[in-house]
């Protein structure tokens, strides 16, 4: 493969510039996951040994409408750079409906979100099912680079605390 | 003042190779709230248990934190030792770091500061903990078995044989399934239908089981112990408990052009008719698109010629209401369409089949009366080319990623019967790998080439087509390299297997997970792997994986055991991690009872001391045996009355707060 | 100039996008070549190479010529595993070790002044395998 020495040299200094710059940054994720498909995807990720940054922690929740949104409003505010949401597939959903409220109440909080300055790639809902670790991971892999192209957040907050 | 204990283990190196657990012990020690922290090698095992349960009781633990594997794998051990030692199960949190942390972080510094942040999310959580007690629900001591193939036969009759009633709902107008279909059954040749019938027969004997066939299940409701579940029962314009399986009726039908679906088609069916001579029960069935009286209004004469007088043209589906204690998925499978597959020219070339066609073709009571014959013309077949699989191990889209399991077994065995049978039939067998992995598999294989002569290539097939009303199988050896173009008379295909369409539809109505290939999830691959994660559904058969019949029939006796031990219960303990409502804050506004999937909550209007404001007021109120915890309801409350216990809004907060730190 | 025998490999995987290790060593694809006959190395055989790191072997055997390109192999593979696009891969690298019997881009220009006739398509070509 022809390889143009120069531009690599020159995005050499740059990359290193960078990587000393997210060594100090780590990113702050949280992913929710609803107890009968993404959590057991999650565990059935770490069972194939299939890696995601260790900066995305998981809490478990019975299922994905369980998530109120002053959770993740709660997240941004403690200066989570990006949340997510996992749950079972739409009509899989271990309590029938449960994915579609998620479903609903999230693309409204996002776009408030994104209203307020936190952009929509930081808040994300993905389905993933009890057999699917490979996709956990895949999805988890996926946003951990998305947020660390985002970049650090701004933390969420009452401006009039602030003063 | 909340006394927390802080158990990380090692799970051997499972842990203890990418997280210091030393560190996490002394981190847990310095948080607020903790007054015990120890690590040990193996926390399940009993002395791991016992070093809870001590330090419980030498430092009256109010609430513990194991660091360990997944809970959905050791929380209920861990609960069960707290309760031992006298502490409520509930004050257990379980830190998830082996599956979410350990395994798939390879930087030990990075994996134990995951480790530090979860455990202290779980103290954080475990502050909040507050006892709960399980309430009880009652045991209906009845079974359904979705699905009467081998898989739900077997598991009737050993749950019936324990003494409970069972039904099984079938959707085809006979109980029987794929198994009624095939000719001789691997590796010792046994004859399908002679060790099959004498179950249908028996299970149709039995007094504890009920056959509901040409039958679906049509909604299911309730919970582990209590399901209420709808059947409808198809129409079958005959009187089943009038008819007498004579098949006069079958022999007078003047539409007589149905595709016979038990023969796959290979030949022709009359509109009423008995699906196979051995069918359970021995009932004719109308096909309502192929009957000419139904269809315009004249004919009936199936009507006049039976002499039981079981003929009902204006029959109606029927609904069957039940309870029942446990459910049982035996939702079978099918081939797959071999259409897809156009270099193998099934749907242009009669002589191409797939082996459940050849199944057919071999069996007595087939199409060509047991007799090899090309379908073609009805002529002799000289030589004979199987093709393994196809559509198995596919990525493409086309096929399944899967490998079907069962076909080099039944292709040996196809090979060896026609070799057999006719040794001047050549057979040839393309294959990948053969895989013979099962008690005189192997053996059986070699028998096929070593004895038989079935001449095995290693390589695939690349095109089928017709020349000269031959066919022509161009194919590559790889071992020789080089590519064969062979002159065969028939072409069998190895079709790959999938799970029945209706399980996806059954699996949703119960909730049971259900994986990417339609197969029905096991609680745990390995153990609980014929248990739903969805309490009281458990799994027979291939709607949890390609299996043959031999294992078919194990998992249908431990899917049976499971059920026994279920339904032997008088009482279970439900779930206390329930929704609960604060009568101070509710104002009865009805929106947590609108998202309610069970209908567990209702209003009632009552006196209300609040704060010595005596008031009466309309109050949400949960009731504790629908409710299954999802927690829809507590996001919806505007006034935040509703909570779910054991994932209280507290409690996730303080989780997210511990993350975020 | 020759690449290192370390990184064609992952060149080849580069230009065909498809990846090798998929492979489940079934031989669809030679049992559907047309041009089978014609080739010293076999497109199961391509594809194994390829992942042995035997590229020097495929780069010298002028089998790269005789691949048709009707893509049957990489319709029937059951792994999506493309062994045209290895080919065609290979095809592309030894086009690109040619060298100087190439164009380079300085050459471009006079060549068009000069005689003005120079085919549009053998341009494009031109600059298709020029190699940096």
């Amino acid at each position: 493969m022809p390889v143009n020495e120069n531009v690599n040299a020159d995005n050499g200094s740059a990359a290193e510039a960078q990587a000393t710059e997210t060594k100090q940054w780590k990113p702050r994720i949280v992913a929710f996951c609803c107890n009968w498909c993404s959590y057991a995807g999650a565990d059935l990720a770490g069972s194939s040994r299939l890696s995601y940054p260790a900066e995305i922690k998981i809490i478990r929740v019975p299922c994905s409408c369980r998530v109120n949104p002053t959770f993740i409003l709660k997240a941004f505010e403690r200066g989570a750079d990006g949340v997510i949401i996992c749950g079972c597939h739409p009509g899989d959903c271990h309590y029938s409906t449960g994915n579609y409220y998620a479903r609903r109440r999230m693309a409204l909080l996002f776009s408030m979100l994104d209203y307020i300055g936190v952009e929509r790639g930081r808040t994300r809902v993905e389905w993933v099912s009890a057999a699917e670790g490979a996709r956990f991971s895949q999805v988890m892999n996926d946003f951990a680079k998305k947020i660390s192209e985002l970049g650090e957040n701004v933390k969420v907050g009452d401006l009039r605390c602030r003063q | 003042m909340r006394r927390i204990g802080v158990f990380v283990c090692w799970c051997g190196s499972n842990i203890a190779a990418t997280v210091d657990v030393a560190a996490v012990v002394a981190d847990a020690k310095v948080q607020p709230g903790v007054v015990f922290a120890q690590d040990y090698q193996y926390m399940c095992s009993e002395a791991g248990q016992n070093i809870i349960k001590d330090a419980i009781k030498e430092h009256q633990l109010t609430g513990i934190v194991v660091c360990s594997c997944s809970p959905r794998m050791h929380e209920a051990t861990f609960r069960k030792a707290a309760a031992a030692a006298g502490l409520n199960p509930y004050m257990v949190e379980i830190a998830n770091v082996r599956e979410h942390c350990s395994w798939i972080h390879k930087d030990k510094e990075a994996g134990t500061e995951k480790a530090r942040v979860l455990m202290r999310a779980a103290v954080a959580k475990v502050m909040l903990n507050v006892p709960l007690k399980a309430g009880e629900s009652r045991v209906v001591k009845r079974a359904l078995v979705i699905g009467g193939g081998i898989a739900g036969i077997q598991t009737a009759l050993d749950i019936a044989d324990a003494g409970f009633q069972v039904d099984i709902v079938e959707k085809n107008a006979t109980i029987g399934g794929r198994m009624a279909q095939l000719d001789k059954t691997f590796p010792t040749l046994d004859c399908s239908s002679c060790i099959l019938t004498p179950k249908m027969v028996e299970a149709k004997a039995s007094e504890n089981i009920r056959l509901i066939t040409y039958a679906e299940v049509e909604e299911v409701g309730g919970f582990v112990g209590d399901f209420k579940v709808k059947i409808r029962k198809k129409a079958r314009f005959v009187k089943e408990d009038v008819c007498t399986g004579c098949g006069l009726c079958m022999a007078k039908c003047p539409s007589k052009k149905g595709l016979n679906e038990f023969n796959m088609g290979l030949n022709n069916r009359p509109a009423i008719y008995i699906p196979f001579a051995q069918a359970i029960p021995n009932v004719a069935v109308i096909d309502k698109t192929q009957c000419i009286k139904l269809n315009t209004g004249k004919c009936g004469l199936c009507e006049k010629v039976c002499t039981a007088k079981a003929i009902d043209y204006t029959m109606q589906d029927e609904f069957i209401e039940e309870e029942y204690g446990a459910i049982v998925m035996a939702t079978g499978f099918r081939p797959i369409d071999a259409s897809k597959f156009d270099e193998y020219s099934y749907s242009t070339c009669k002589d191409v089949v797939t082996s459940l066609e050849l199944e057919r073709i071999m069996n007595a009571a087939g199409p060509t009366g047991g007799v090899l014959l090309r379908p073609s013309d009805g002529k002799h077949p000289h030589s004979v080319v199987f093709v393994q699989c196809v559509g198995s191990r596919d990525v493409s889209g086309r096929g399944k990623p899967y490998c079907s399991k069962i076909c080099c077994m039944y292709t040996a065995k196809h090979a060896m019967l026609i070799r057999d049978k006719y040794p001047d039939v050549d057979v040839h067998v393309f294959y990948i790998d053969v895989r013979t992995p099962g008690k005189n598999f192997d053996e059986f294989y070699r028998r096929a080439a070593e004895q038989y002569d079935v001449d095995y290539i290693k390589g695939q097939v690349g095109k089928v087509w017709e020349e000269d009303g031959h066919l022509v199988v161009r194919g590559v050896d790889l071992i020789s390299n080089e590519q064969v173009i062979l002159n065969a008379d028939m072409v069998v295909l190895a079709t790959a297997i999938e799970p029945d369409p209706t399980a996806r539809k059954v699996a949703n109505m119960l909730t049971a997970s259900i994986d990417t290939n339609d197969f029905i999830t096991e609680a745990h691959p390995k153990l609980r792997p014929v248990e739903s994660p969805t309490a009281g559904i458990f799994l027979s058969g291939v709607c949890q994986g390609p299996k043959d019949i031999p294992e078919t029939v194990s998992q249908a006796g431990a899917a049976a055991s499971k059920v026994i031990g279920l339904l032997c219960k008088d009482k279970l303990t439900t779930n206390p991690c329930v929704a609960r409502s604060d009568e101070l804050l509710c104002n009865g506004c009805s929106c947590c009872e609108k998202v309610c999937p069970y209908g567990a909550i209702s209003y009632d209007t009552h006196l209300i001391n609040d704060h010595g404001v005596k008031e009466t007021r309309r109050v949400a109120l949960v009731n504790e045996a629908l409710c299954q915890g999802c927690g829809a309801c507590t996001v919806v409350c505007p006034s935040g009355a509703m909570d779910l216990k054991g994932f209280s809004n507290k409690q996730i907060m303080a989780e997210v707060e511990a993350i975020c730190l | 100039m020759r690449l290192p025998e370390a990184e064609i490999a992952a060149v080849v995987k580069q230009i065909s996008g498809s990846d090798v290790k998929k492979c489940m060593k079934c031989g669809k694809c030679s049992a559907t070549c047309p041009a089978y006959g014609e080739m010293r190395f076999h497109p199961h055989q391509f594809v194994t190479m390829v992942a042995r790191g035997r590229v020097d072997e495929l780069l010298k055997d002028e089998t790269v010529a005789r691949c048709l390109s009707c893509f049957a192999c990489v319709e029937r593979c059951p792994r999506g595993v493309e062994p045209a696009n290895v080919v065609a891969a290979i095809r592309v690298i030894a086009e690109r070790e040619q060298g100087g019997s190439n164009f380079v881009p300085d050459e471009v220009p006079g060549l068009i002044e000069a005689d003005g006739e120079i085919p549009q398509q053998a341009l494009v070509s031109a600059f298709r395998r020029y190699r940096k």
